[in-house]
């Protein structure tokens, strides 16, 4: 076994997913379409009533919604998972000389595919409703680079939580889930609003650490306390994602073997 | 592989699965070129067998040889040289069925050509040309059972395991997943198929291995497993008992013949 045809099953199977997105063009642009309505929903239904004390609540919820964009995709990588066990192409999969590396990297590279897509549509959209990048390129493309840094942990957890599932309908507890953990978070307002703990709650979840930093490197107004977790918000955005990864992606690993026990 | 060699040999292995003992000192050997039916009823371990020949589930305790390789200690090289169809149908549903052989083509490692020959190949022998493009999703399910039989042998793999390969089928399809193993076994396939169907393995299987409460109970050919019974069991000296007989003489009980 070599690296050479690691890398080959790898895109083979990246490939597949991307047919099945030939193949589903409507359930790709409603997944794609539905940060966008939130963005409009929290912008101009909800947006008026929000006050941020340094700018436009749009131009705070922008990069808050772009955060969110990479939580949003863990319920479908966790469905197309449990889908494949569910009708038996893991188990073939598994039965032919692919790498356990390759099963996984690929759920991997296809997942951050679409959140690049997902992340060009949602940018695009933000421009559309007035907001911009006051920092210039480069601190603007590592603010884009921090939001993939954690949708590739996401995609850690996702992988596991899919071959733990085990079925489509338990897929669904995840949906549900994903609620809870984007919204206890500075991702639609400041946590300083919310009552204490689950001010500290919101504060330090993984989500916030990155809204804030991009908040910062795209130059937009930033609505926190001023708090450590806020001022060292770069650092954590770099930090969280690594330490996701080192817990989830070894998990995955020895979730997918354990199919053989 | 030459005729006369052994394509499947366990070894005396022992399973725990589900907190259930599910194989309990299981001795199988298939000789090449030959159609094994293991035959068995509900939970008598059947699935739990084949998944371990294939590599799919590890054993706690045995010796596993398939295609001359040690399952455990080589469990790739096994892969190259095994078709495996389940009960369900294991292929994608959203791809279509060209698209499903040569995706499992190329996680065969066939360059990329070979896989798109091997696939039209394939597509024309299983009656599937007309519906290559088609999402799978549209399939009846005979053109499905075609479909993942095809995907099973895409590298004309020596040995192949078939677990109730007509389990759920109308007459119509079976028969004709039935005329599917007789020409392999023509072309010199080792095949082991698990069924609870008794006309199914005595159609299709040189030899019989009776499993229940995870291990063989009795092997033979359905002639000889006949005779086991002897013709004392009967009213008459002429009849011979039917498999079902054979069946409730070895394991206390009749099987169970209603689609899992």
């Amino acid at each position: 076994m070599t690296t050479a045809t690691a890398l080959r099953d790898t895109a083979t199977l990246t490939g597949r997913v991307l047919r099945h997105w030939r193949r589903r063009p409507v359930s790709i642009a409603l997944g794609l379409m539905f940060p966008v309505l939130m963005v409009l929903m929290f912008g101009y239904l909800f947006g008026g009533a929000m006050a941020v004390p340094d700018g436009r609540y749009l131009d705070f919820l922008i990069p808050g919604m772009l955060a969110m964009t990479m939580l949003f995709g863990l319920e479908a990588l966790v469905v197309s998972i449990t889908a494949d066990t569910a009708k038996g192409v893991t188990d073939r999969v598994r039965a032919m000389p692919v790498t356990t590396g390759a099963v996984l990297a690929s759920r991997s590279a296809a997942d951050l595919l679409n959140a690049v897509v997902g992340l060009g549509v949602m940018v695009a959209t933000g421009l559309l409703v007035g907001w911009t990048a006051q920092r210039g390129v480069l601190p603007a493309l590592a603010a884009l680079g921090l939001l993939v840094w954690l949708r590739f942990a996401f995609t850690w957890i996702g992988t596991y939580l899919g071959l733990l599932l085990k079925t489509p309908e338990s897929a669904v507890a995840v949906q549900v889930l994903v609620w809870p953990v984007g919204f206890l978070s500075s991702a639609f307002v400041s946590p300083a609003t919310m009552p204490d703990w689950l001010g500290l709650v919101a504060t330090w979840n993984p989500l916030s650490a990155t809204a804030t930093a991009i908040r910062e490197l795209f130059g937009n107004p930033a609505w926190h306390d001023g708090g450590w977790a806020a001022r060292h918000s770069v650092a954590l955005a770099l930090l969280w994602p690594a330490v996701l990864t080192a817990v989830f992606l070894p998990l995955a690993v020895r979730q997918y073997r354990a199919l053989g026990r | 592989m030459a005729y006369g060699d052994t394509a499947i040999e366990a070894v005396d292995v022992r399973k725990r699965y589900r907190g259930k003992v599910a194989l309990d000192g299981f001795d199988l050997t298939v000789e090449a070129g030959t159609v094994c039916g293991l035959l068995g009823p509900n939970g008598a371990g059947k699935t739990t067998a084949v998944r371990i020949l294939t590599t799919l589930l590890r054993p706690d305790g045995g010796r596993v040889r398939v295609a001359g390789r040690d399952v455990l200690a080589d469990p790739r090289a096994v892969r190259y040289r095994i078709g495996l169809v389940g009960q369900d149908t294991s292929v994608d549903e959203v791809l279509s069925g060209r698209q499903n052989l040569v995706l499992f083509g190329k996680l065969c490692h066939l360059p990329t050509a070979a896989a798109r020959r091997r696939a039209d190949e394939l597509l024309e022998r299983f009656e599937l040309t007309g519906a290559a493009d088609r999402s799978v999703a549209g399939y009846s399910g005979g053109m499905r059972r075609r479909l993942d039989l095809a995907t099973s042998l895409i590298l004309s793999p020596p040995v192949l395991f078939l677990d109730e390969p007509t389990t759920g089928l109308d007459p119509r399809t079976r028969i004709d997943v039935w005329a599917c193993v007789k020409s392999l076994v023509g072309d010199g396939t080792t095949v082991l198929l698990t069924t609870q169907y008794l006309e199914e393995a005595d159609q299709l299987a040189d030899r019989i291995a009776v499993i229940d409460a995870g291990r063989v109970v009795a092997e033979g050919t359905p002639d000889e497993l006949k005779a086991k019974v002897g013709p004392d069991r009967v009213e008459t000296v002429t009849r011979k008992p039917t498999l079902d007989e054979v069946f409730l003489h070895l394991t206390g009980h009749r099987p169970t013949t209603e689609p899992s």
